[in-house]
This record gives structure tokens, C-alpha cells and sequence, in this order.
């Protein structure tokens, strides 16, 4: 190696890492909210009498915190029912925004269904997808019972048979190799168990 | 011709071969029998000040040497049967420059703050002097550069002009083409009404509906799993400072090679015979020396 290659190289060497120093953290910046979780978080919708087997109450509560009545969100929530083999002892809290692509679905007491306004999407009642373009059935939250209080926590979503599964975006499918092809992201909690 | 007087020799239009500029003739007869009169000291004055703007122009062009560059832009050949259809590629930068300019002056009222930018926005159209007309025209212009840029990337793609030698500038117009629909969808949320709020968690669900990276690309434009306070800094951010510097390098990039490579002429005109051919049909019969095949 010549001498003018030796200081080539070094300069060369030396501005790729002044650039690095630049870029990556920048991009880094720029990428970390996809690996962060927030908090888990828990409201409380109303006392245990309120809520049947039957039908759904519609409730309202905040999913995103600081952005105001934005990060508001609404749920429809029912006690289990044992038609359907879940238990009454359990609240079951389907989450209004479409499997589609996220226009908020609204429960049709008559009907009995969950009817999307934007494209046509239909559900029945306990959420699974009956007519129209999406792809699963109605996400879910988690709920729990604190001081005779139902508790809404963090989102999840649902194969085509219910089955629990991590929050996947409207428009991606989920169970079997979807599984593969839509990963869970970090930023989502863990499913209930059971 | 007094403008002519204002522009620095160099930046003049050359003229054509066999056209004089006059300037050689010979000097008149009666010059010794009747001299001009000497100028007055206020007429010098006058003529000086009338050069003014050409010494200023001459000035920076002697330490630049900008006018080379300015005079094979602005007197390039252009084919034959050029029509109104070559305007749109200045239309779409037009409407780029006018979305640039009303940008920086809405910036000056906008909030970026998920409580406060629906209030700034009414501000902006409610209380500020001529805030509507500016608002309006970056809402209303950015639809006419969106339509613009696909009316140009018709007129390039009918006319073939995306052919050799000019694939390159077609692959950078059409990253342009992407630029502009992100600055599009990045700049819809920025009011944050019901409108672009919903839009926007709509167009980004369908961002994650790609296999694999889909899920990512959400979040990351997102700024996590739920559309928040994040989400509109990034948006703005993007909107305001990212693309529209990576748009302003590569119409740079986009202009130099349509100056380079020149532009085509429209696909109904066919190819006139090149007049240099009668010798070339002479060298071929043989009757010249070089090359030919001699007679026998």
C-alpha cells in the first residue's frame, strides 16, 4: 500500500464514520417508537350492574393519553355469556374501530350486529366478521373487575375463531401463517392468556 | 433595442450565422468634417447610470461565469412541434413553488400541538389578514400540483419520452411523484379536524396492510401502536422539512437532466432526412476518393 492509498483510505475512513455519527443516531431517533411499550394502562367504565349478557352498553374511554378527546376510543361491553361458552363471571369489550381500516363500527341493537359505516363491513354479535371487506373479527379489550367496577386495559386482537392474539392493525389478518406475514409489533401488550 | 444595452454582452441571444450585429461597418465619411459634440459632464452622468445594471450584472458574471451556464439554459435547441403539452413539467414546479411559499407563511401561525392546531388553523382563516386566501391557496394548490404531475407523467409517458437516454429522469420524476403524495397524505392530518384525523388513521392502516414491513411502516409513522401528539410532530416534520428538501434536490437533479439531454420532439413528427446524407450518397457511388469503391 502506497502512502497517498494509506491517507486515501484513513480520509475516506474517517468521514464515513463522521457521517455515521450524523445519520444513525438520527435514524435511530426516528425508529424508536416502534420498539417502545407504553404504559399499561387501566380505566374504569362503570359498575359490574350496569352491564348484561344480552346486549352491549357502549362505553367511552381514553386509549392514548395527551392528545384530548383524540385519543378517546369507544368499546361495547357485555357480561360472558354461556351461550357462546364464556364465563358470566368475565367482561367481554369489543372495540368499535373496524377490522377494515379503522372507521368506527357501530352496534345495531336491532339487528343484533356491528355495522361499519364506511365500506360496508359487518359483524355479529360477538364480533366475528359476517359481510363486507375485513379481514377479522372486531378486536377486543382486556377487562377485569376492581371494587365492583369493570376495568378496561390494553387492546388485543382476535383470530377468526376468537382465539386471543396481540393488537394487529385494521386491515391485517391474523391466525396461521398470517401470523408470519403480519408480526406482532413490540410496541403491542402481550394477549390474555386463557 | 435599449434592452438589449441592459444585459451583459455574454447573456445576449447569440445570432445566427450569416446575421452581423452590425457592429463592423465602416466608420462614417463626414466623422473628421463634422465631430459629435463633447458630451456634458450631467449626459456623462446620465449614460454611466444607464450602465449601471449591466456593470452590476457584468460584475457578478466575471466571478461566477454564470452567463455560459445561463445562456446554453435559457437558448437551448428545442425540437420542432414543441406545444403547450412541454408547459406541464413548468406548471407542476410552479405549483411546487406556490405550495413552498404559502408553506413558509402558514408555518409563521400554525401550531404543530395536537390542542392547539385546530384553534391555529381557525385562527389562521377566522383572524389573520388574508389567512384564508394563504390557507386556501395550499389547500386548493396542493390537489392542482398532484393533478399537474400525473398530467406531466401522461404527457411523457404518451409522447415516449422516458426512452433512452432518458430513463434515469423518468425514475426520478416518478420518486418526485412519491414525494409529492407523501407530502399529500402528511399534510392532510396537519389541521386536525375530524376530516384528516380519520384520513389519516385510514391511510396509515393502509400503509400496514403490506406483508411483514407493514406492520412496522404503521408504527414507525405512527410513532407507536396508537395514532397520538407524536404522530402530528412527525407529521409535520416530515411535511415541513424532510421531503420538501429531498424534493427541492431532485428537481434540481430532474431540470439539469432535461437541460443535458434536451427534450423530445412529439411522436406525430417523423424524422426529417439529414441534410449532410448527398455526400454520403456520393461516397457510396464511389465518385469521391475516400473509402469508395472504385469503378471498374
Amino acid at each position: 500500500m502506497t502512502r497517498r492509498r494509506a491517507f486515501t483510505v484513513a480520509a475516506q475512513g474517517l468521514g464515513g464514520i463522521a457521517g455515521a455519527a450524523i445519520v444513525l443516531p438520527a435514524v435511530g431517533f426516528a425508529v424508536a417508537p416502534i420498539f417502545h411499550r407504553g404504559k399499561e394502562r387501566w380505566e374504569a367504565v362503570g359498575p359490574v350492574g350496569d352491564f348484561v349478557e344480552d346486549t352491549y352498553r357502549q362505553v367511552v374511554f381514553t386509549e392514548t393519553e395527551g392528545i384530548g378527546d383524540a385519543g378517546k376510543t369507544t368499546a361495547y361491553v357485555r357480561r360472558g355469556s354461556k351461550q357462546f361458552g364464556e364465563d358470566p363471571k368475565r367482561m367481554v369489550a369489543v372495540s368499535n374501530r373496524c377490522a377494515h381500516l379503522g372507521c368506527p363500527v357501530r352496534f345495531i341493537e336491532a339487528a343484533g350486529n356491528f355495522i361499519c359505516p364506511c365500506h360496508g363491513g359487518v359483524y355479529d354479535f360477538q364480533g366475528k366478521r359476517i359481510g363486507g371487506p375485513p379481514v377479522r373479527p372486531l378486536d377486543q379489550f382486556q377487562t377485569r373487575i376492581r371494587n365492583g367496577q369493570v376495568e378496561l386495559g390494553p387492546r388485543y386482537s382476535v383470530t377468526s375463531q376468537l382465539e386471543p392474539v396481540r393488537a394487529r392493525d385494521p386491515g391485517e389478518f391474523t391466525g396461521g401463517v398470517w401470523e408470519y406475514l403480519y408480526p406482532p409489533r413490540p410496541s403491542t401488550f402481550p394477549p390474555p392468556s386463557g | 433595442m435599449k434592452l438589449d444595452s441592459l444585459i451583459p454582452a455574454p447573456l445576449r441571444k447569440p445570432a445566427k450565422p450569416g446575421q452581423g450585429n452590425g457592429a463592423k461597418g465602416a466608420a462614417p465619411a463626414d466623422l473628421k468634417a463634422s465631430p459629435p459634440e463633447r458630451p456634458s459632464d450631467a449626459s456623462r452622468l446620465a449614460d454611466r447610470a444607464k450602465e449601471a445594471p449591466a456593470d452590476v450584472l457584468a460584475w457578478v458574471d466575471q466571478r461566477t461565469a454564470a452567463t455560459g451556464f445561463l445562456t446554453g439554459m435559457l437558448y437551448r435547441k428545442v425540437p420542432k412541434g414543441t406545444n403547450w403539452f412541454y408547459t406541464l413539467g413548468s406548471a407542476t414546479l410552479f405549483a411546487f413553488i406556490v405550495q413552498a411559499t404559502t408553506g413558509v407563511f402558514l408555518a409563521m401561525f400554525y401550531t404543530p400541538s395536537t390542542t392547539q392546531a385546530y384553534a391555529s388553523i381557525a385562527h389562521i382563516n377566522n383572524d389573520v389578514f388574508l389567512g384564508a386566501f394563504v390557507h386556501g391557496m395550499h389547500k386548493w394548490g396542493s390537489s392542482v400540483m398532484v393533478i399537474l404531475i400525473f398530467l406531466h407523467m401522461g404527457r411523457t409517458f404518451f409522447f415516449g419520452a422516458y426512452k433512452y437516454p432518458r430513463e434515469l429522469n423518468w425514475v426520478i420524476g416518478v420518486v418526485l411523484l412519491i414525494l409529492t403524495m407523501t407530502m399529500a397524505f402528511t399534510g392532510y392530518l396537519l389541521p386536525f379536524d375530524q376530516r384528516s384525523f380519520w384520513a389519516s388513521v385510514v391511510g396509515i392502516n393502509i400503509n400496514g396492510t403490506g406483508p411483514i414491513v407493514g406492520p412496522y411502516l404503521s408504527d414507525f409513522l405512527r410513532a407507536g401502536p396508537e395514532l397520538g401528539a407524536t404522530t402530528l410532530s412527525r407529521f409535520y416534520a416530515i411535511h415541513m422539512l424532510l421531503v420538501p428538501g429531498a424534493i427541492i434536490a431532485l428537481i434540481g437533479a430532474h431540470l439539469y437532466l432535461v437541460v443535458k439531454l434536451g427534450t423530445t420532439a412529439p411522436p406525430w413528427l417523423r424524422a426529417e432526412k439529414p441534410k449532410i446524407a448527398a455526400p454520403v450518397a456520393r461516397l457510396e457511388a464511389g465518385s469521391e476518393g475516400n473509402g469508395g469503391t472504385p469503378a471498374r
